[in-house]
């Protein structure tokens, strides 16, 4: 039996201790906020906190998470408004969306320990989640708005 | 006008006429899902009433082509509540376009709807009911802007008639606007809600008695100040997308599929993987017979009580495969072929003046080859469906670009009538056309079918989509030119030989469709007197897919790079040369240039513009400073390009670094898609477009050995990650306010010139030639 939390409320799970975290939390819990894009941490699609550290949770077993505390996008912010929400709103970051999950729980992160991240930081932390649809400038526009940063000026033209 | 619970069970407006099969004059992507022998159209209000007299009745073009071509009735697009929340009906897949905003906001425009006040629902595949709903070739608002404010008018003309009728006051005193219907001379009003239901017993009012909006009174339509309606779901994890669709008594399943197309399984011994904790069923399915089409591959189906133990099943399995006739496909060696293939004459599709004859007289010769591999769409989300057949009556719930052909071949496949099936239409976690083929849908349904139509979720591992994809075709584009003593060519010779996506609905197609001609290579409008295009023969070893853009990428990275070729051989800037090789301004017929197709559109209304050709590469140009002095290993290059009836450029400055490493710095990309209902979402279409294409030119490829494609996940099939990106991408849209225009396409358009403009500033930078996508370590030697 495996005891964690997620998103704040206590749970049990007495299934295989080696399932991923990614379908323990989609077809266990039924959030399905973390998405399935590569099932290999190539992708970061199912980016997630564990003890608040941002994993991928389709290589997670949900053993790993033992006595944790596991975060979603559903749990992010009790509002739907954490700054990076509100930033990816605002500069309509999305096009089809199906990434942005994993790409706002990775950015969180970042922001937690990188408050004023750089373009090349913003880079390197976020190399890991892959977007088909092409979002990135704004991905990075929207990192520096939920900083408190003005863009930079060579974001290119943007509403 | 209705409330959304009457709107399901309202009458249709118009009933639909007798399908009337028609040549397949216009071979649009969607024809091709409605076979490939006729396309049936059933017809709109307007039709019905010339229905009788069908001798004479000219071509058709754009939604008006398209099966089941359009509707604008207000009652199927609109429904308004006693609260006032209006409700608009999106009939088109949102896959990351914008389409449920764009189409929200252009109804609330005509409506007088406050914005606030509006919330979008999903269509399901109904064609008949709302007109086409096949989303993909760029055509949403292309085919549907000018219906849909039509229906949005016609909803408010009902909620002004509703009012005067009330008031008994002339209809003309009445007036509506932000949400509320006023008599000014009484000082009375009556918000929408108020008057809604009066308004949905009223007829909707005929066509020419709605009167349209002037464009400067427009609060939404151009203006790009609308954020998306799917933000808050989407940032909270709420939007649902056909994987996250979840019914009560769910089964999970996967397939092992054939690793070679055209394979089936031998024999299979599932002993192991019955052991799996959760597993429900195992089966096989059937490989399909030729041609394929959107037919499963076959395979052995695991079903589970959750993802994870299907996934552990479908390892466990031992399938002994027989491979079948391509079992020894190796797109290696099949470059070979092609190159050897596009050497020699092949099928001509083009004939203009004599090419030999100017060729011999050249002042000189240039020729070279180009090659594009095989790409696989990849979108984020892969394939996902879930279906249930319950007491006869099948239910889907798909991330389909296609949900008319998912319901089409559902029916056929299970032997249901057709008012037996309902597909539900989810978010799609991108599309790319991979989402328009319902091979995933149909093998939902089988396993829905084999544990007695219980629920069943069918999931696409990443590798089952780079498996087994619909694939770009692979080709080779030679190009020949006689040039004059100016170096310009007097004689133009292009050979495309590529696999067609023809191959899949026609078992052993070997050439290029009109279709994929006409992006592309039939309709370059250059100003040379002597052209001929052809088309060899082309063998397809898997099975050949739409993928965004299309046939556009090979011939656009071939057409622009060799221009390039010629501008240095003839020692002139490679701007002004390409210019000089569109020529003067001038409107040209497409089917002239032996484009038949002219992506479905009117030639009449849509001809090739030269005019905006040119003055898209002038925009690129000079937003990106084109001429300016660039510093040692930088260089600036330019590609333009027509298609989906949209002229797009792009300019890139780009620096190869010590180890041959490209780096992108900036993307200028203009586009003239016509008068722009959403600027926002285009100029983030084009964003894409630009790290879309880049990916495809710097480090994107499937290849096959063994019939098998070598990459498995996104550490193989690398496509552009951020750290890549370009830091400035800078999208210049060519106003056009004039709204009565055609509407171009955006969702493709801005692909195709990223590559060569790639290549091309390569050359600028460092005088290398890159001939053969993806670049990836090509500099490095």
């Amino acid at each position: 039996m495996i005891k964690l939390t997620v998103n704040g409320a206590e749970r049990s799970f007495d299934g295989d201790s080696d399932m991923p975290l990614l379908w323990y939390l989609r077809d266990e819990v039924g959030l399905t906020g973390t998405k399935f894009g590569c099932g290999q941490a190539l992708c970061g699609a199912c980016t997630i906190h564990v003890g608040g550290t941002a994993v991928r949770g389709c290589v997670t077993p949900v053993s790993a998470a033992e006595g944790q505390a596991v975060v979603t996008i559903e749990g992010l912010s009790p509002d739907g408004n954490h700054p990076v929400q509100v930033a990816w709103r605002d500069l309509n970051v999305a096009q089809c969306g199906y990434c942005q999950c994993g790409q706002m729980m990775q950015a969180a992160s970042l922001l937690t320990d990188t408050p004023k991240p750089t373009d090349a930081q913003i880079d390197e932390a976020m190399s890991g989640n892959l977007c088909r649809c092409g979002t990135y400038p704004r991905i990075r526009a929207a990192i520096h708005q939920a900083a408190g940063q003005a863009a930079p000026a060579t974001k290119g033209e943007r509403l | 006008m209705i409330h959304e619970s009457q709107m399901m069970s309202d009458a249709l407006a118009s009933e639909p006429a007798p399908a009337a099969p028609t040549a397949l004059a216009n071979v649009s992507r969607r024809a091709m899902l409605g076979g490939m022998g006729a396309l049936v159209l059933a017809l709109s209000w307007r039709d019905s009433a010339r229905a009788e007299d069908k001798t004479n009745e000219p071509k058709k073009f754009g939604g008006d082509a398209m099966p089941h071509g359009w509707q604008d009735d207000p009652k199927v697009f609109v429904a308004i509540a006693p609260d006032g929340t209006v409700t608009v009906t999106c009939h088109r897949a949102e896959m990351g376009q914008g389409v449920r905003t764009s189409i929200a906001f252009v109804v609330a425009d005509e409506l007088e709807a406050t914005w606030d006040k509006v919330k979008v629902t999903q269509a399901w595949g109904d064609e008949t009911r709302f007109g086409n709903q096949d989303t993909d070739g760029s055509r949403s608002l292309r085919h549907f802007f000018q219906h849909l404010r039509h229906a949005g008018a016609a909803a408010r003309l009902m909620l002004v008639q509703a009012a005067a009728k009330q008031w008994n006051v002339p209809v003309s005193e009445v007036r509506a606007e932000n949400h509320v219907v006023t008599h000014a001379k009484s000082k009375r009003s009556l918000g929408y809600g108020e008057i809604a239901a009066a308004a949905a017993a009223l007829p909707v009012p005929a066509r020419e008695t709605v009167t349209l909006k002037d464009a400067k009174d427009f609060k939404y339509i151009g203006k790009g100040k609308i954020g998306l309606v799917d933000n808050r779901d989407i940032t909270t994890g709420k939007a649902v997308y056909g994987l996250d669709t979840k019914i009560d008594g769910m089964l999970y399943a996967l397939v092992a599929r054939p690793p070679v197309f055209g394979g089936k399984v031998a024999s299979y011994d599932d002993t192991e993987a019955k052991k799996v904790a959760g597993v429900v069923k195992i089966f096989k399915i059937d490989a399909p017979e030729a041609p394929v089409e959107f037919q499963p591959l076959g395979g052995v189906a695991v079903i589970a009580k959750n993802t994870w133990a299907a996934m552990k099943a479908r390892e466990a399995l031992k399938i002994t495969w027989d491979d079948g006739p391509n079992a020894s496909y190796d797109s290696v060696a099949f470059r070979g072929e092609l190159e050897k293939a596009a050497r020699a004459p092949g099928k001509v599709v083009r004939n203009q003046g004599d090419v030999d004859g100017a060729m011999a007289k050249a002042k000189k010769r240039v020729e070279a080859e180009y090659f594009v591999p095989h790409l696989v769409q990849a979108p984020m989300e892969p394939p996902a469906a879930v279906v249930r057949i319950k007491d006869g009556f099948c239910e889907a719930w798909a991330c389909t670009q296609a949900p008319q052909a998912t319901h089409d071949r559902l029916a056929k496949k299970l032997n249901l009538a057709s008012d037996k099936v309902r597909v539900n239409q989810t978010l799609l976690g991108g599309g790319f056309g991979r989402k328009s083929k319902p091979d995933y849908v149909l093998e939902a349904a089988l396993c829905s079918q084999a544990v007695d139509g219980a629920p069943v979720k069918l999931v696409w591992t990443r590798e089952d989509d780079l498996h087994h994809g619909y694939y770009h075709t692979i080709s080779v584009e030679r190009l020949e030119a006689g040039l004059d003593d100016k170096g310009m060519p007097v004689a133009w010779l292009h050979r495309s030989a590529a696999p067609t996506i023809g191959s899949i609905f026609a078992a052993g197609a070997k050439n290029e469709l009109p279709f994929e001609l006409g992006m592309g290579l039939t309709n370059t409008p250059f100003d040379i007197p002597n052209i001929r295009l052809e088309n060899p023969a082309a063998d397809a070893h898997v099975r050949i897919g739409w993928f965004r853009s299309v046939s556009n990428i090979p011939h656009a990275f071939a057409i622009q790079s060799f221009v390039n070729e010629l501008a240095h051989a003839a020692g002139r800037d490679p701007k002004e040369y390409l210019l000089a090789l569109i020529g003067p301004d001038r409107k040209i017929d497409p089917t002239t240039l032996g484009d038949v197709w002219n992506y479905g559109e009117d030639p009449a209304r849509y001809p090739i513009d030269t005019g905006r050709l040119r003055g898209v590469i002038e925009a690129a140009a000079k937003g990106i400073g084109w001429g300016r002095t660039m510093r040692k290993n930088t260089g600036l290059g330019i590609a333009g390009h027509y298609s989906f009836v949209t002229h797009t450029a792009v300019a890139a400055e780009v620096e190869v670094g010590p180890k041959g490493e490209v780096v992108v710095k900036r993307i200028d990309i203009a586009v003239d898609c016509g008068p722009q209902v959403n600027p926002e979402r285009i100029r983030s279409q084009m964003e894409g477009a630009v790290v879309m294409g880049m990916g495809l030119a710097l480090s994107s490829e499937i290849t096959f050995k063994d019939g098998r494609a070598q990459q498995n996940n996104f550490d193989g099939y690398e496509i552009t990650r951020i750290d890549a990106a370009p830091k400035e991408i800078h999208v210049h849209l060519l106003a056009n306010p004039n709204f009565s225009a055609p509407l171009g396409g955006v969702g493709e358009p801005g692909v195709p010139p990223v590559a060569p403009a790639i290549a091309n500033a390569i050359f600028a930078a460092t005088g290398r030639r890159i001939r053969q996508l993806p670049i990836r370590d090509q500099l490095s030697a």
